[in-house]
């Protein structure tokens, strides 16, 4: 029973604090590039303003159209609630292991891309074929940073791994390492950030996330702006969870709840943070140089893997 | 009563056999289109249902054996049905069904006599596929393996005017001849020296690790110009758009898999002491093939061509599972190969099923709009909803994704793959990471190649703005009713098989059982159906059915919310044109535009021609064409020596009849003196 509630506590937090992650990472960028910001609360009241407007759908949008923001948000909100983030006691994580979960994603992706097709506008199939283009090369990517740690944890079982990993002393896994740096990367170009593609513009040349969700407004594009949200904060769980997972609260210990709530927000704030310094610093690449960049983090992600079956660290 | 408890499923399924053979004829006799349509294939249809009835029955049970009096004197026909030939035949029967019965509408505009021909061939072919799968001595093995080869290259050709139809068919004749020597060559080695030819025999000849590994090389190659493997691949892009639709379905989701049975027969049953390297040339060879497949799906124009190239890929990950299997196989780990071999097994079946569906698919589109380019299509899911529908589980499952059977095979497979450490093998541990990722990219790709096929065809708006292909858009209509069933069997079969894995997987076993002596099944029962679980719960477990439910309730329940708590207010306007005056159905992107990308990144696997027009042309006109590397460094220079050689044997024929005495004369003499 216990398990079950914390299923559902974790479902609720999730969908709640998604938002407040989004807004604090753009408050931080807005900081460090000497803005005051909207403040954190901002993409709260940018989804209610949405929900509250009329949709308009192009003449020619099928059913698919209508459906995929729907079927959008519920993959990411299950992929976000089934990463152990403040308890390892989840139900869930045992219906879908790093596997489906990376599968997921891809659900998600096949499905904004189709409907980024759907209408038929230049901007909508472009859109579509460079969220392919990055796709196709960050999820083996993905794949293999888990590959990483599931070999070293021997499951692919994210609560086994985060409770392997957890126990372990603080030691640097140089496999680990490779796909720490691996995951950013493919962090980043999974999210939609700077350097793969920019957030913040609606310019033809660099857009890709934006380039496919032209066509949605009102309540449709408020669910994929919080899946969007849900989707970065689901990344940076699994980052904690892999790369960090100290207190955590794990099986039968309901005591250590506070605390890891508490841990959790650290992290998170210095996850958004550091995901706005970087950010900052780097410029927006062109599109041609992303498969270079993919390539880059999938080799670095196969290098990590291929050392731990070598040296077995 | 009686005659059914003493009926064997071996009889059961030599009497579909027969059945499908009279129903050929009696087509062949009719030459009545409506009555074909209308009797013979949904006959047919029912046919398979019971072969597929008769194989499940006996997947558990002991393998029975038959011996018919027909072939040569002093050489009976063998005939058995154990756990391996019972697994194929299910394949053909259950993925038949719903092909057969598509084919009793996808027909029906077909001329009586034509149609007759097509009929009888169409029956042989399944005929002989079955007895393939059921076969119990080489005689009869190649006798089945070149009736379906013959009857399958008739097939091809049945548009025999044109003259791409010919080619193509001629080029499969071919390596299909080229492999079924090789095929033959691998039986002879086999048997021993003993000169009796029954598999029982062959099981019992003692080779020792050369002879072997020649019949395993031999039989990967026979097999392998069957099913497709780099670089016998060649002739599966020309045959597969070349024939009718239900028929490039049959071969593709069906005629392959026998190939793989050969190569799970003669690796696993007939030889017994696999070695390690087989696996690993396999394995090698199967990744090969799954990225060469399906980097040049992603850059066809033809519907038909980019789904012959997709089964190139999944070939590429079957044989990948089944190297992976020999591997574990040949170290002893049993409990491993039972693992790979399961997800190579499933992933066959999950094959038969999705490409089979996308291939009568593209019929549907082919019968509305005599449309075969991709470039001239578009926006179907306005006219045609219904196979919209159906052909989107398709590619949802051929693109790997949960909670469909597609995301099954591939998961059992990359487990395998994580559960590999610790061979006693330096090379193959590093082998084994390479070989994960190069299989998680050519997944992902594959996500790639049906977002393109699936959007291009389907969503958008038609490309040559009020017609689609030859058609006028409105006046394309959706599939018809026997076309909607045969479709909706093969999705429901997609569905079924990813959301219920593990009824599945405890057929499977008796398979795993029979070829490696282990199963999986025991730890799938323990934790319940509903949990997919190869090895521990704590090591991996996967739960389709929880993830569908809980995908679909998350889309009702947002559903739900966000009308309950705002409004369902809806308004439609033309799309946004970006201040630009007009926008046309041409700015989209094209099949070629939408592979471009891959193109690019991945250049140096294709030869590229192109014509760009110039800044002055009045007529301005873009043509590219991306071609296959390997066959001008592969098939050329062969096809050039065959003609050099065949000049050179030219010289001893110029036509007068004491030149010919002379050389029978001179050999007369040759072999006397030889024998003396």
């Amino acid at each position: 029973m216990n398990s079950l509630l914390l299923q559902l506590i974790q479902d609720t937090l999730v969908l709640l604090i998604a938002p407040l992650l989004l807004g604090w990472v753009n408050q931080c960028r807005a900081w460090l590039q000497n803005r005051s910001g909207a403040g954190v609360l901002q993409p709260y009241r940018n989804l209610i303003k949405l929900f509250h407007k009329d949709a308009v759908l192009a003449n020619n949008a099928s059913p698919l159209f209508r459906a995929t923001p729907y079927i959008l948000f519920a993959s990411m909100w299950l992929a976000a609630s089934l990463v152990p983030v403040i308890a390892t006691d989840l139900p869930l994580s045992q219906a879908v292991d790093v596997i489906a979960l990376v599968g997921i994603f891809a659900l998600a992706r096949v499905f904004i891309s189709l409907a980024a097709m759907d209408v038929g506008t230049s901007f909508g199939t472009m859109g579509a074929r460079r969220e392919m283009l990055v796709g196709f090369l960050a999820e083996p990517a993905l794949l293999m940073v888990f590959f990483t740690a599931a070999t070293i944890s021997h499951s692919t079982s994210l609560v086994t791994i985060v409770e392997t990993l957890a126990h372990k002393q603080f030691v640097i896994y140089p496999s680990l390492a490779f796909a720490g740096i691996a995951f950013v990367m493919v962090l980043l170009a999974e999210n939609a950030r700077i350097p793969v593609d920019n957030p913040a513009t609606h310019l033809e040349l660099t857009m890709i996330h934006e380039a496919m969700i032209l066509e949605y407004s009102a309540r449709h594009l408020a669910l994929i702006e919080w899946a969007s949200a849900l989707k970065l904060l689901a990344y940076f769980t699994i980052g904690c969870a892999l790369f960090m997972p100290w207190g955590i609260a794990e099986v039968g210990n309901l005591a250590a709840l506070p605390v890891a709530l508490l841990a959790l927000f650290i992290k998170l704030m210095l996850g958004g943070a550091g995901l706005a310094l970087l950010e900052t610093v780097t410029a927006k690449m062109r599109i041609f140089r992303v498969p270079e960049f993919m390539g880059t983090a999938f080799l670095l992600a196969v290098l990590g893997m291929l050392i731990h079956f070598l040296l077995g660290s | 009563m009686t005659i059914f408890s003493t009926l064997l499923p071996i009889d059961t399924a030599l009497g579909v056999v027969v059945c499908w053979l009279l129903l050929g004829l009696t087509g062949l006799l009719l030459q009545n289109t409506a009555l074909i349509t209308r009797y013979i294939f949904p006959a047919g249809a029912l046919a398979a249902l019971l072969l597929a009835a008769a194989a499940l029955n006996n997947l558990g049970g002991d393998s029975n054996v038959a011996v018919l009096a027909l072939g040569l004197p002093d050489l009976p026909f063998h005939l058995r049905l154990d756990a391996l030939s019972a697994f194929f035949l299910l394949l053909l029967g259950a993925a038949s069904v719903g092909i057969s019965l598509y084919s009793a509408g996808y027909f029906r505009d077909m001329k009586g006599g034509a149609l007759g021909l097509l009929c009888f061939e169409y029956h042989i072919f399944l005929a002989s596929m079955a007895l393939v799968f059921m076969a119990d001595d080489a005689y009869l093995f190649m006798v089945a393996w070149e009736t379906m080869a013959l009857s399958s290259y008739f097939l091809v050709t049945t548009d025999h005017h044109v003259a791409q139809a010919r080619r193509a068919g001629f080029l499969y004749l071919l390596i299909a001849h080229v492999g079924a020597i090789a095929i033959l060559l691998s039986f002879g080695v086999m048997q021993g020296g003993q000169g009796d030819y029954t598999f029982a025999s062959m099981r019992d000849a003692q080779l020792n690790a050369f002879w072997a590994s020649v019949t395993f090389l031999l039989a990967l190659f026979g097999f392998g110009a069957k099913a497709g493997i780099l670089p016998l691949h060649a002739w599966l892009p020309e045959a597969h758009p070349a024939a009718p639709s239900p028929i490039s379905a049959m071969m593709s989701g069906i005629m392959l898999k026998t190939a793989i049975y050969g190569i799970l027969r003669v690796s696993f049953d007939l030889l017994d002491a696999p070695q390690w390297w087989w696996g690993a040339l396999a394995l090698t060879l199967g990744l090969l093939t799954a990225l060469y497949g399906v980097l040049f799906a992603a850059v066809q124009t033809d519907m038909k061509r980019l789904l012959a190239y997709s089964s190139i890929e999944n070939i590429g990950v079957i044989l990948t599972g089944i190297g992976l299997a020999i591997i574990f196989h040949s170290f002893q780990k049993e409990a491993l190969a039972a693992l790979a071999l399961t997800a190579a097994l499933y992933h066959s079946f999950n094959h038969a099923f999705m490409k089979g569906l996308l291939f009568l698919g593209t019929g549907s589109v082919l019968h509305a709009t005599g449309e075969r380019n991709l470039g001239r299509l578009g926006g179907l899911i306005h006219r045609m909803p219904k196979l919209a529908l159906l052909v989107l589980v398709g590619t949802l499952a051929l693109a790997g994704l949960p909670p469909l059977n597609g995301f099954v095979s591939e998961w059992l497979l990359l487990q395998a793959f994580l559960l590999s450490p610790g061979l006693p093998h330096s090379y193959l541990n590093m082998l084994i990471p390479i070989a994960a990722a190069a299989l998680a990219l050519a997944a992902a790709l594959a996500g790639y190649v049906m977002v393109k096929f699936y959007g291009v065809i389907f969503l958008g708006q038609p490309r040559g703005s009020d017609v689609v292909g030859q058609k006028p858009f409105d006046e394309v209509h959706d599939v018809g009713i026997w076309e909607r069933i045969g479709l909706t069997w093969l999705a429901l079969g997609c569905i079924l098989l990813g959301v219920f894995p593990v009824f599945f997987i405890l057929l499977i076993d008796f398979v795993s059982q029979m070829l490696v002596g282990h199963t999986l099944g025991v730890s799938a029962a323990q934790t319940g159906w509903l949990w997919l679980t190869p090895i521990q719960p704590e090591r991996a477990s996967y739960s389709p059915l929880i993830l569908f439910v809980i995908i679909i309730a998350g889309v009702l329940f947002t559903l739900y919310g966000v009308k309950k708590f705002y409004h369902a207010r809806l308004r439609r306007s033309p799309a946004w044109d970006c201040g630009y005056p007009e926008q046309t159905a041409r700015m989209q992107d094209t099949a070629e535009g939408f592979g471009q990308p891959i193109r690019q990144i991945f250049q140096l696997f294709f030869g590229i021609t192109r014509e760009v027009p110039g800044p002055f042309d009045k007529k301005p006109h873009y043509h590219g064409e991306t071609s296959d590397r390997l066959w001008e460094w592969c098939y050329l220079p062969i096809a050039r020596l065959t003609d050099k050689i065949s000049a050179l044997t030219g010289k001893l024929q110029h036509g007068r009849i004491h030149a010919y005495l002379l050389y029978s004369f001179v050999t007369l003499l040759a072999l006397l003196a030889f024998v003396r």
